[in-house]
């Protein structure tokens, strides 16, 4: 396994983005999971208990940063592999204006429903 | 480190008696990383539902869950989440430097891991609805 197997190339700056955003998500998603699945059962997810959790201003915070940083490493996991099975000129083009709007799409609507939630 | 390859076309599945653990490794962190991709849009549409108000989206959530069907897929969420999670951190470690003679037993560590975890999470995640 002396090979190395990446969609992305090595120190560019979307591998760089790529692993600063994994190592904030790898423990954000695991206390997302453990949060909503363990400590609140997912069947016991009410309406009042979220807006309980988003009023917190930590909590609001990092659930809003975990969704602008897991939007951005799934897209740009996508557009690297996409580009790595050899995308090129106009569809590569096609691939950056279809992906960008979708995680802004993503993101703003993400932002609405955290606000909502807040209250605010 | 930086060195490139021809590694041939790996989305070929017919090459797939060849896939050393590496190549695994990578096409699974691939396919888990568009489904969770895909299931954040859907997570999204589903939480919008609070926009409509605190019935609507109370009415959605449990609807949804009293379905063993979306019980089952939330098992294969976790299942997805943990070894995109695990693989991750072994790749962190990789390209740090870090056990770079051992890929294939981390690799292998983190489907048991994965395993264990999901398995042990079971009845937590279908509590209830069978």
């Amino acid at each position: 396994m002396a090979q190395r197997y990446s969609s992305f190339s090595s120190g560019s700056t979307a591998w760089l983005l790529q692993r600063i955003t994994a190592a904030f998500l790898v423990i954000v998603l695991a206390f997302h999971f453990f949060q909503l699945h363990f400590v609140t059962h997912a069947y016991e997810i009410e309406f009042a208990g979220s807006q309980a959790r988003m009023e917190n201003v930590g909590y609001f915070v990092t659930m809003v940063l975990f969704l602008v940083t897991a939007t951005f490493h799934g897209v740009n996991g996508v557009y690297n592999a996409l580009v790595n099975q050899g995308i090129d000129g106009i569809q590569k083009r096609v691939v950056q204006i279809v992906l960008g709007a979708a995680a802004l799409l993503l993101v703003v609507q993400g932002i609405r429903v955290a606000n909502t939630l807040a209250g605010f | 480190m930086s060195q490139s390859y021809d590694r041939g076309l790996i989305e070929d599945f017919g090459r797939w008696r060849e896939f050393t653990a590496g190549m695994w490794a990578w096409v699974f962190h691939k396919f888990t990383g568009w489904v969770l991709i895909g299931y954040l849009f859907t997570h999204i549409a589903v939480l919008s539902t609070s926009m409509q108000g605190a019935k609507t989206f109370n009415s959605t959530i449990q609807g949804l869950e009293s379905l063993a069907l979306v019980r089952l897929l939330e098992v294969g969420l976790l299942a997805v989440a943990v070894f995109h999670i695990l693989n991750g951190i072994r790749l962190l470690f990789v390209d740090l430097g870090v056990g770079l003679e051992s890929q294939d037993k981390s690799f292998y560590a983190s489907l048991v891991l994965t395993g264990i975890i999901v398995v042990a999470s079971v009845p937590t995640f279908v509590s209830g609805a069978f």
